[in-house]
């Protein structure tokens, strides 16, 4: 960090980036490369692999967000976890200190969701303004920069207990394509990073460096242009505008609680579908009493979490499935998108293992007795996946702002969530897969879990071809706001069935190449 | 067994100043104990009945037949506290007038943990039942004590994680 650049409040030559995690993370580093002054504003602290803990609990402690939240509708994280709608992360990185690394590609005809699958009712489905040809070269940038496992020259990761019960299941069904994944976990050294010594504790932040996070990539290497400063704990409040309705900087809360002021020339959005469209919804002004870049009133809405749920089963014998890589392996066989099966859109699988303290939180929350620890009982013969297939975008599904106010007295955001029946058909199909993996590898056991609290968060500030229908463009520049840029998975049109970080980072590669050239333009 | 204290008590003079509570745990003046005295419990803030009755609730909650009463213990005696004596007095006489109702003398009375589930079922959308259940989700199952009987291997890195170390070890598929 010796060259880390400082730059004054006063500097409206800045760009700001709001939060430090895969959108937000990989923009500043990307501009930074470019020779653009970037200061990127991060609510929480900076955490690298020696202060990384081996535990859950304590881990959860150290990085995840629990500022409070608030949650309704009738999915049942909103009554087992009412102020945990998301297990997400508030550190320098973001939550690519959690994720798991699982690093795939949009099928081609999930960027055009309406036209493949029709209208859905209750849906707010919409086609992406961008398609697969245009983003594949953004792809391939992502996928180098992550280490991308079986792209370029990186082997595959080795398979471990977890996976070899999952893979041997899947080839007793008939399944074609599984393996041990496309992971941005490196599986040969690279990148300065050695490879995966199968510790086993990626959610908790990858302790060897293995594991590719903007914590210690993109990050630091940013700050050593010297175009990025990097200012941890401090808490954007509200963004400002002028009187022609373009943005003029941030207001944050600093580590002891004071305000500040930091001039921008652009602001770009990048604290997670949760907090961005919040932000939004906070900075609401008299010019734009509804909220900022929400002429279009979709601010906030089109919440997406993937459909999700996991399958844990009990065997004879121990598997240990905790050993190793977290997410070790994935069938895609369903995936495809095939009316067929009473649902649009498709699904993934993949291997996942949870450590005891988890397992006894997450199995079933709210269980008790001997039908819920009998299967404790068993935790070493159990084996574990996760579902996350597609799921429908409900313009209900929203975002809005609580009654209840942060220790900075701002409005936290309320989560409303409810699946759509092509959701309930979709997890349901998922869950009879996955048992019927298992037992066809001799389960006494099968345990189809609900959805924990959210990983994946999207859809909140949509893109979209017309203004009206979303609230940025193709670039993710708000359709209201020239110098509003949105950075993150809110900006999902849709969520497809692929777990979203790559399409994240592809995303922001992108976007700095854009706002990079049309500020040497002078258009921006 | 950090907040455990290990008392030098004698079976017998445990047994000779004790209340039999259940068929679990012996309570006597200030503390309760397992029968054969390896182990004790202070109470300080709340009765010796309350204590015993928070024990047998919190295994009839999360039975595991192979983890001892002592990690039980160690989940539930924050409750021993003058913050939660009120919560705790009234939680326990509700759930003894369950147990009454359900014609047995208090909660700790009915001889099967069939009975005593039933007790618990019906009043297990209290406020007080829900505390005491999501306590123990971390009060019991965070101790690393309690790991090994599951077979959980908890930290892994300081031994260079499993790649040498068994993560495909699994010789049975
Ligand atoms: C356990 C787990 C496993 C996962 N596994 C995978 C996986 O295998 N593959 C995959 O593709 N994805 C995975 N994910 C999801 C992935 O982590 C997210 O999709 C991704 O990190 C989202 O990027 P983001 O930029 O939208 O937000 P984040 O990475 O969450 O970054 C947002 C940042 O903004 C900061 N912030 C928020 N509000 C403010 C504010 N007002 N002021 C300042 N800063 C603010 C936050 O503190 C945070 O650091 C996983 C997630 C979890 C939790
Ligand atoms: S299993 Fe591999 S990637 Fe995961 S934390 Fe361990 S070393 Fe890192």
């Amino acid at each position: 960090m010796a060259n880390a650049a400082r730059f004054e409040l006063t500097d409206d030559s800045v760009v700001v980036i709001i939060g430090t995690g895969a959108g937000g993370g990989v923009l500043a580093y990307e501009l930074a490369r470019q020779g653009v002054k970037v200061v990127a504003l991060e609510a929480g602290g900076r955490y690298l692999p020696e202060d990384y803990i081996n535990d859950e609990w304590d881990s959860f402690g150290q990085l995840a967000w629990t500022d409070p939240r608030t949650t309704s509708g009738d999915w049942r994280v909103a009554r087992d976890f009412s102020g945990l709608p998301a297990w997400i992360v508030k550190a320098v990185g973001g939550t690519t200190t959690h994720w798991a690394g699982a690093s795939l590609r949009f099928q081609d005809h999930e960027w055009k969701a309406l036209t493949t699958y029709g209208a859905v009712e209750g849906a707010s489905l919409l086609d992406w303004p961008i398609d697969a040809a245009e983003m594949a070269p953004w792809y391939e940038k992502a996928e180098a920069k992550l280490g991308v496992t079986r792209t370029g020259n990186f082997p595959g990761l080795p398979g471990n207990n977890n996976y070899k019960v999952f893979e041997a299941g899947a080839k007793a069904l008939g399944y074609k394509q599984v393996s041990t994944g496309r992971m941005a976990i490196n599986s040969v050294d690279n990148d300065e990073r050695p490879a995966c010594q199968q510790t086993g504790f990626c959610f908790q932040g990858c302790k060897w460096g293995a594991k590719w996070s903007a914590a210690y990539t993109d990050i630091p290497r940013g700050e050593a242009t010297g175009n990025l400063e990097v200012r941890e704990h401090s808490h954007v409040a509200r963004i400002l505008h002028d009187n022609q309705g373009r943005v003029t900087g941030v207001e944050y809360f600093d580590r002891d609680g004071n305000l500040h002021f930091q001039a921008a020339r652009i602001v770009a959005l990048a604290g997670n579908s949760f907090e961005s469209p919040r932000l939004l919804l906070n900075s609401a002004s008299s010019m734009f009493p509804d909220g900022l870049a929400n002429s279009s009133g979709q601010v906030g809405r089109n919440y997406m979490r993937h459909t999700t749920g996991s399958v844990y089963a009990i065997f004879e014998k121990p598997v240990r499935m905790w050993r190793g890589t977290t997410m070790a392996g994935i069938i895609q066989d369903e995936a495809r998108h095939d009316p067929s099966r009473g649902f649009v859109g498709g699904y993934e699988l993949e291997t996942l293992a949870l450590g005891l303290p988890f397992m006894a939180a997450f199995l079933d929350p709210g269980a008790w007795g001997r039908e819920f620890t009998s299967a404790l009982d068993h935790y070493e013969n159990m084996a574990g996946m996760w579902i996350v297939g597609e799921d429908m975008p409900q313009s209900t599904n929203r975002v809005t702002l609580s009654d209840v106010e942060d220790r900075f007295g701002l409005k936290v955001a309320n989560v409303h969530f409810s699946d759509h029946p092509n959701d309930i058909a979709m997890r349901n199909h998922a869950y009879r897969q996955g048992q019927a993996i298992y037992r066809a590898m001799g389960a006494t056991r099968t345990l189809p879990t609900p959805p924990y609290p959210s990983t994946h968060n999207l859809g909140t500030n949509r893109m979209s071809e017309r203004p009206e229908d979303g609230v940025v463009n193709r670039w993710g520049q708000s359709h209201d706001i020239p110098n509003l840029f949105v950075s993150d998975g809110s900006q999902f049109t849709t969520g497809a069935a692929e777990n979203p970080t790559l399409t994240i980072v592809a995303l922001a590669i992108r976007q700095a190449d854009h706002i990079a050239r049309e500020m040497s333009a002078g258009n921006l | 067994m950090s907040r455990l204290r290990k008392q030098g008590l004698t079976r017998r003079a445990l047994l000779s100043r004790a209340v039999a509570a259940g068929g679990l745990a012996v309570a006597g003046a200030g503390f309760i104990a397992a029968p054969d005295a390896a182990w004790a419990v202070e109470v300080t803030a709340i009765t010796e009945h309350q204590m015993a009755t928070l024990l047998q609730m919190a295994r009839d909650i999360y039975p595991h037949d192979r983890v001892g009463d002592r990690f039980y213990a160690i989940a539930i005696k924050g409750y021993d506290s003058a913050e939660h004596r009120a919560m705790v007095a009234e939680g326990i006489e509700m759930l003894d007038a369950a147990a009454r109702e359900a014609g047995f003398d208090n909660y700790l009375a009915a001889g099967w943990e069939a009975e005593r589930v039933a007790i618990l079922r019906s009043i297990e959308d209290s406020v007080f039942f829900q505390t005491v259940r999501g306590g123990l989700v971390t009060g019991l199952y965070n101790q690393k004590e309690v790991w090994p009987i599951f077979g959980y291997e908890g930290e892994s890195f300081s031994q260079g994680g499993y790649i040498d170390r068994g993560f495909d070890d699994i010789d049975w598929l």
